[in-house]
């Protein structure tokens, strides 16, 4: 068994061999594990509850996998385990939320977005609720698990929900970042993260405006708009594409809905051309969410890039960046693609 | 936790015939609307809100008010009224009902009716709110019930059974399903469509004290309210109400026609004297 699979094995009940692991994973609560950031979540939860009494946790029968067992152990009175019953989780986040709490209810991404999508609309964003949704593990980053444990269509199916904040969290550091600011920030949110895994891009907690991306490197030839798992993937290719000679900005687009419109347009004013690189179905995301301003304005090279229109394979989730295209080298290969078609 | 003098039955009858005239009025201007759903909960509502719950109408959003959800969403225009009579809102605003930009729709929207403790409309949904706000007020110390009428063809929703579970599990004994057992649902009976009987055992099941009485009788629509326990801890609280779909009007009683509908010219003054004349005794139709 790799070391990949091994992992995989700790974070996810089911198996007699994971069960096993398991155990050892939770012997080891709140201690930071190399490699694997997000795991920042319940512990960042629980700094921030010490001083707003309002905020409140949930999971369903994931406390280990997302972390929030992390928030349990400093404030057992404000965590709830709704068992595996994820609408009934959301819902009542909502009626709590009625109450003046500010609940953040994390799960597996397929589950909270997919599963949870009418609860996520009816009683969140419809009437306001300040409740914060959190969606860990998505795009195909459970790999081997398959497609029933993917999320490559949450950004589709949510951004386009009215008053429904979209933010996908791109390392440790950004994530911090993302959760102080959602405290305060009106309305419903839902918090896209990948496995806990993510490579770092902020050696700190970055400096966020919710709504505002963040440009991480000044290039003119190119622009990568980038979010989540891709925006290591964006840098490490722009560096790759500065030793052809090629001048690449890259941005960090980690809020999709509000997007930030004018970034886009200045992206398309000052390199010329644009790539959208995203842990997402080709359809429905980042990319269209981008193409949807392009279209007001005039007409530049484009692609979108992302994974095809079909359910994946099966494999390791890094055999499945590899495969689709969706690491370091495999972003770098696709932009010289299209740079190479433009002429 | 409840304020409950002396009960004026006359009033809450009263009241009863006013949400059914109310729900008549306001259908007409819609064009359509959800009488029958309305009748059948009229008296529990009557009860709930001039009788039962802890509630500051002048004061909406009060911390420690008893909290109620609609989760039958479609039932609203009989509660609109009730709230408008309270003083939640002026009740002229009611003759917007439906109109183009009214705060008053089909199914209810709380960031735009006062007084209305949270929206809904798709079925289902509402026992988990009411899950959440009890866990809240519990956690916050405030010793308010959560109430939530549900329709019985809406329990059939898989969500009703995970907060059902829930409600049991977080021992929410100050969260109460009011249940109005009517008996039909939009394509039929709801023993034919997809049944729900024995209800009683199935709430039983999941760790809930139910009870069942007669939902137009409001001697004993009071009598479960006042048997529910005091405290936020313990069984949570299911009444089963036995109704009859359209009550009130006959010849909506037990009518798979009257779902929704719109009475005009004289089939509307005739069902307005029906309703002013007072509920009348219910003979069933002799079964085929």
């Amino acid at each position: 068994m790799s070391t990949e699979m091994q992992n995989e094995a700790e974070i996810f009940r089911g198996t007699t061999e994971g069960a096993t692991r398991f155990k050892d994973h939770r012997s080891v609560r709140g201690t930071p594990r190399a490699g694997m950031p997000a795991f920042v979540l319940g512990e960042e939860l629980a700094e921030l509850a010490k001083t707003d009494d309002r905020i409140v946790v949930a999971t369903a029968d994931l406390a280990s996998a997302n972390r929030t067992n992390d928030f349990k152990d400093v404030h057992p009175e404000r965590f709830f385990d709704f068992g595996i019953a994820e609408k009934n989780m959301i819902t009542a986040a909502a009626g709590m939320a009625a109450c003046g709490l500010v609940p953040y209810v994390a799960t597996f991404a397929s589950f909270a977005a997919i599963l949870g999508a009418e609860q996520i609309r009816t009683d969140c964003a419809y009437p306001k609720m300040p409740v914060r949704v959190i969606g860990t593990h998505s795009g195909m980053s459970m790999g081997f698990y398959g497609s029933s444990h993917h999320a490559l269509e949450d950004l589709g199916m949510l951004r386009v929900m009215a008053d429904l904040t979209v933010i996908c969290a791109t390392d440790a550091n950004h994530l911090r970042a993302v959760l102080r600011k959602s405290v305060d920030h009106p309305g419903a949110m839902y918090i896209r993260l990948g496995r806990g895994r993510d490579p770092e891009v902020y050696a700190e907690v970055p400096e966020l405006e919710i709504g505002k991306a963040i440009r991480l490197r000044e290039g003119s030839d190119l622009t990568l708009v980038a979010t989540g798992s891709q925006v290591r993937a964006s840098l490490d290719a722009a560096e790759a594409l500065a030793a052809d000679g090629v001048s690449v900005r890259v941005v960090d687009m980690h809020t999709i809905s509000p997007l930030d419109r004018a970034e886009i347009e200045s992206a398309a004013r000052e390199t010329g051309a644009i790539m959208t690189v995203e842990e997402h179905n080709i359809t429905g995301g980042l990319g269209s969410a981008v193409a949807e301003v392009l279209v007001d304005l005039p007409r530049l090279p484009f692609l979108k890039h992302g994974v095809p229109d079909r359910y994946v394979e099966v494999g390791p989730p890094a055999a499945l960046y590899d495969a689709y295209r969706l690491d370091a080298p495999g972003v770098t290969a696709v932009a010289r693609e299209f740079l190479k078609a433009r002429g | 936790m409840t304020h409950r003098s002396n009960v004026n039955y006359a009033v809450l009858e009263d009241r009863a015939k006013f949400i059914r005239t109310e729900t008549v009025r306001l259908t007409r201007i819609a064009g359509a609307g959800h009488y029958s759903s309305t009748f059948s909960c009229a008296e529990i509502l009557a009860a709930l809100y001039y009788a039962q719950m802890r509630i500051e109408p002048s004061d909406p959003k009060w911390p420690d008010r008893d909290r109620f959800i609609m989760s039958k969403g479609h039932a609203a225009i009989g509660l609109y009224p009730v709230l408008a009579d309270l003083g939640y809102f002026d009740p002229s605003e009611l003759d917007t009902y439906t109109r183009l930009g009214s705060n008053y729709g089909d199914h209810p929207d709380m960031k735009k009716v006062r007084g209305l403790d949270f929206s809904s409309g798709s079925l289902g949904h509402g026992l988990s709110v009411g899950v959440g706000m009890a866990l809240a007020g519990r956690m916050q110390g405030r010793d308010y019930r959560t109430y939530v009428m549900l329709g019985d063809g809406e329990i059939s929703e898989g969500q009703i059974w995970e907060a059902v579970i829930s409600a049991g599990h977080f021992q929410l004994g100050h969260l109460v399903i009011l249940l109005d057992r009517n008996g039909l649902s939009i394509d039929g009976h709801t023993e034919d469509i997809m049944g729900i009987e024995p209800v009683h055992d199935r709430f039983a099941a999941f760790g809930w004290d139910v009870q069942r009485v007669d939902g137009h009788d409001l001697p004993s629509v009071m009598g479960a309210f006042e048997t529910l326990p005091e405290g936020t801890t313990g069984k949570p609280q299911a009444i089963v109400f036995d109704t009859v779909k359209g009550r009130g009007v006959k010849r909506m009683e037990m009518s798979l026609d009257w779902h929704v509908g719109n009475l005009v010219g004289e089939d509307y003054d005739e069902v307005m004297a029906e309703l002013e004349a007072g509920l009348q005794p219910y003979e069933p139709e002799p079964a085929e």
